[in-house]
This record gives structure tokens, C-alpha cells and sequence, in this order.
């Protein structure tokens, strides 16, 4: 009987860790809210905005998850692409929209070791840690790289922009090239510098209706807070306004 | 084929579940793979340079896994009492520790900021970023498949051999090496086959730690990680061998035990 006990036990046990990816919100109303799949960046700003049942990932990862039949009302990407691969393969209802932007800054853990001074020279020859060109952020700091006329040397380069992140706050590394968002969100952790050029040719965040949406009507009332009231939320964030 | 006890027919209905449960998943990655360009795929300069990095972090990881977990099992299978146990069960922890998690205890202690790290920092040692780091994260890992399973085969071998062994003037050392470690053979091939095959699929404890860059720390389970991103033709082509590898571990590992059983 003990170890039916204990067996029951592991089962709901393994069962609640299936569920990390989508937290459900606690509700207020009464209807179900809307299943939103954002990107992982979206993931402390969205919540504070509205209620909904997210699911916050890799935007690319996300993608796959729809093509693979995941149920969803709202799909939020951290990148042009990422938006574009859903429209071609047929994923989304009508026209998405631009509602965000975020551009890659410099950041160092907050007493600056290695004594950087910018995003220049000063980067050689220190733990630099970058994303991977595969990701959105990696391809941004390629391109911010060319137009400041470096070669960077990076010791790492990771598949997300937060596991850059954790590795400056953690000291690990001397230096990381983040969103700004994410520097935002670290606070007095790191030291912030800026990337010349990268307010200019910043990233895109898109947002779109998934077909076949359970909830189209709730779909559309959280596109138009997101849209309408959320972006001084997403400014406080250290979002950029679309454009 | 069946033992002398029989089992109630019914077992049979959720044998078959978990059966299929467990094989779809791996028959579906199969089907997915483009195996028209396999070869051509595997033969790309990144899928070189994670298998090279993966097999060779692995054959040191075991090396050191068996230096060290060798020992320790052997202690452990002789010991009594409550340090023993307290050994026991903090060898057994990384076992079924989260990745991540196994990851952050070596961040903040052999990390530049780290407990330790700090100190080998001062003195010009920094782990991170390397591949040592990766090769750390491995053994940490793979370590108590060793020790569990070498530990409990020792445990339940009798003592009567070795005791005739030093009775007749032989050294601890020396009966541990001629006859301990040889009756233990199967225990310890498949216990070596499952360290490996644990240290080759480590993923959570290498991106923690050791970071992600091609030919110093971005092994095969990382750099699949990584190309679902771009490729994922490439990264379905590097999960089918390191599905063939684990297979062909995980089959060595069983035919070890049972070449035990019969001797």
C-alpha cells in the first residue's frame, strides 16, 4: 500500500514537471483565457500586461511546437523570421503586426573586471560571450560586429540570449552582447553599454493569430491591449516602440 | 526464455504500452531523419568537430570515472555504518540531480566567482570556457553510474575467495586486482559502458558551466541544441547517431551482465 502511495506520488510528481513549459495565469474571469505562445523574452512583460495561459519559449522552437499541432490562440515572435516561418507554413490568421522592437546592447558584470570600454577594441583578448549565429540575437551581433568594423573572438556561443546573460551576472564572463531588455531586467547586475548603430536596426517582435484559434475573440482583445495599453508596459520594459 | 516463475497474463497489456511508449518516440526521430543525406550531413565541419570533441571528453571522462569510482565503490561495498551511508547517498545524488541544477553547484563553486574558483582564479585557473570544464561536467555526472552499480556487485559477491586470497599472503592490493576486480568484470564493463554513455549525453551541466563553442565545449548533445535552431536536418542527423551510439552502449552494457550471470 506504501508503495502504491509512493508510486501515485512519482506519477504526479513527473506529471507537474511536464508542465513547466505553460504556466497557467491565475484567472479572474470566468471565460478561459487566451493560450499565447510568446518568446522567452516576452516573458516577465506579457504577464504584467494581461492574463493568459502562456507558454514562453524559443521563438523558432515555438514555431515547430505549432507546426506540430500545439494548440494556441496568440503566437508572439522575438524575430521577422521566426513570424515569417509561421506565415509560410500556414500557421497564422491574417496580417501580424509589429508591436515591439529591442537592439542589442553591451553589458559587463556591474564592476567591469576586465575594464571594457564600449563595444570596441577594448573587447579583445576578454571572456566575450555571445549568442550563436543560428538565434536571432547571434545574427544581430554579427551584423553589429561588421558595421562597427570588429572580429570579435568570443569563448562561448550560446543558444539563448538569457543563458548570455546568466553567464556576465554570474562573472563568469567579461563581457556579453544582450538585448537591451534583458540588460533592463538585470538591473544594477551588470554594467550597460551601448552598441553604436544597434538602435537603428533593432530587432522586430510580431504578433499574429494562430489559425484555427479555440478563441478568436480572446485572441483579439489581448492583440489589441498588447498593441494599445500594453506598450507603456513594454517601454517601462526596455522595449522599443514599433516601427 | 521464461524464468521458473510465470507472471500474471495481464502484465502483458502494460508491457506492450510502455513498450510503445518508449520506442515510437525514437522510431518517429528515425522516420524524420533525412537519410538520403546522412553521410554527406555527418561529414560537415561542424558535425566533425562536435562528434570528435564528444567522443573525446567522454574516453577521458571514463578514465577518470574508473580511477576514482573504483575505489570508492570498493570502500563503500566494505564499509559499515553511518559514514558509509552518508557516502552512499551523496554519491548517489548527481544520479538524479537535474542537469541545470548539477550545472549551478559547479558554477558557484568552481566558477571564476565560485567557492574554489576564486582561489584557482587568483592563481591564474579559470575552468570555464574550456574543455576541461566539459570534461569535469561529465564525470560529475557519470561517476555514481560506476560506483552504484560496481558497489552493489561487490556488495552481494561473496568474500570467500579473497579471504583464501590473503589468507594465502596476497596484499589487499594485490587481491583487489587479481581477484576482486576480475570477478567483478561484468559489473564493472557495464557500469564503465552506462558512465560513458551518461558522460555523452550530458547536456544541462555542460551549457551551465562550460559554455558553447565549436571544438572547445559545444558537444554533440549542445550542438543539437543549437542547430534546432537553423539546421534541423543536421541536428535530426547527429540525434540519429547519438541514438546508435547510446544503443550500441546501453546493448554492451546488458551483454556484459549476462555474460556475468552465465560465468
Amino acid at each position: 500500500m506504501k508503495r502504491l502511495a509512493l508510486v501515485a506520488a512519482t506519477l504526479l510528481l513527473a506529471a507537474c514537471g511536464q508542465q513547466g513549459a505553460t504556466t497557467p495565469s491565475p484567472t479572474t474571469a470566468q471565460q478561459e483565457p487566451a493560450i499565447v505562445f510568446a518568446a522567452a523574452s516576452l516573458n516577465t512583460v506579457f504577464p504584467a500586461i494581461a492574463d493568459a495561459t502562456y507558454s514562453f519559449d524559443g521563438s523558432s522552437g515555438l514555431v515547430d511546437q505549432l507546426k506540430g499541432g500545439a494548440l494556441a490562440d496568440v503566437f508572439a515572435s522575438a524575430d521577422k523570421k521566426n513570424m515569417d516561418k509561421a506565415v509560410d507554413a500556414d500557421l497564422i490568421d491574417g496580417d501580424p503586426v509589429m508591436f515591439a522592437t529591442n537592439y542589442l546592447v553591451l553589458v559587463t558584470p556591474a564592476d567591469n573586471p576586465a575594464g571594457i570600454t564600449g563595444f570596441d577594441a577594448s573587447l579583445d583578448g576578454t571572456k566575450l560571450v555571445v549568442c550563436a549565429a543560428d538565434v536571432p540575437c547571434g545574427a544581430a551581433t554579427l551584423k553589429a560586429a561588421e558595421a562597427n568594423g570588429l572580429t570579435l573572438t568570443p569563448v562561448s556561443e550560446e543558444a539563448k540570449v538569457t543563458d548570455v546573460l546568466g553567464k556576465v551576472t554570474a562573472g563568469e564572463a567579461d563581457a556579453g552582447l544582450v538585448y537591451a531588455t534583458d540588460a533592463a531586467g538585470a538591473g544594477d547586475k551588470v554594467t550597460v553599454f551601448d552598441v553604436p548603430g544597434a538602435k537603428d536596426d533593432p530587432n522586430t517582435y510580431w504578433i499574429g493569430i494562430v489559425k484555427g484559434a479555440p478563441n478568436k475573440a480572446r485572441a483579439d482583445a489581448f492583440i489589441a491591449t498588447v498593441t494599445g495599453e500594453g506598450q507603456a508596459k513594454l517601454a517601462a520594459a526596455g522595449f522599443g516602440p514599433p516601427r | 526464455m521464461t524464468t521458473g516463475l510465470g507472471y500474471p497474463k495481464w502484465a502483458l497489456a502494460p508491457m506492450a504500452l510502455a513498450l510503445a511508449l518508449l520506442a515510437l518516440p525514437l522510431l518517429g526521430l528515425l522516420l524524420r531523419a533525412d537519410w538520403a543525406r546522412l553521410p554527406a550531413l555527418l561529414m560537415s565541419e561542424r558535425a566533425l568537430a562536435a562528434l570528435r570533441l564528444s567522443l573525446g571528453t567522454c574516453l577521458i571522462a571514463t578514465v577518470i570515472v574508473l580511477i576514482l569510482g573504483i575505489p570508492t565503490a570498493l570502500v563503500l561495498a566494505r564499509s559499515r555504518g553511518r559514514w558509509a551511508t552518508a557516502a552512499r547517498t551523496l554519491v548517489t545524488v548527481p544520479m538524479v540531480l537535474p542537469p541545470v541544477v548539477a550545472g549551478l553547484a559547479l558554477l558557484t563553486t568552481l566558477g571564476r566567482r565560485g567557492l574554489l574558483g576564486r582561489h584557482l582564479s587568483a592563481l591564474g585557473v579559470e575552468i570555464g570556457f574550456t574543455t576541461t570544464a566539459v570534461i569535469i561536467a561529465q564525470v560529475f555526472v557519470a561517476l555514481p553510474f560506476l560506483v552504484v552499480s560496481l558497489e552493489g556487485a561487490l556488495r552481494s559477491s561473496g568474500q570467500d575467495y579473497e579471504r583464501a586470497a590473503s589468507y594465502l599472503g596476497a596484499s589487499p592490493t594485490r587481491t583487489l586486482l587479481t581477484v576482486t576486480l576480475p570477478m567483478a568484470a561484468p559489473a564493472l564493463a557495464s557500469g564503465t559502458a552506462l558512465s560513458f554513455a551518461r558522460a555523452l549525453g550530458e547536456f544541462g551541466a555542460t551549457l551551465t558551466f562550460a559554455g558553447s563553442l565549436q571544438g572547445v565545449t559545444r558537444t554533440l548533445p549542445l550542438e543539437i541544441y543549437l542547430l534546432r535552431e537553423s539546421d534541423s536536418d543536421l541536428a535530426l542527423a547527429l540525434a540519429v547517431v547519438l541514438l546508435a551510439v547510446a544503443g550500441l552502449v546501453v546493448w554492451l552494457a546488458t551483454h556484459f551482465r549476462a555474460w556475468g550471470s552465465h560465468a
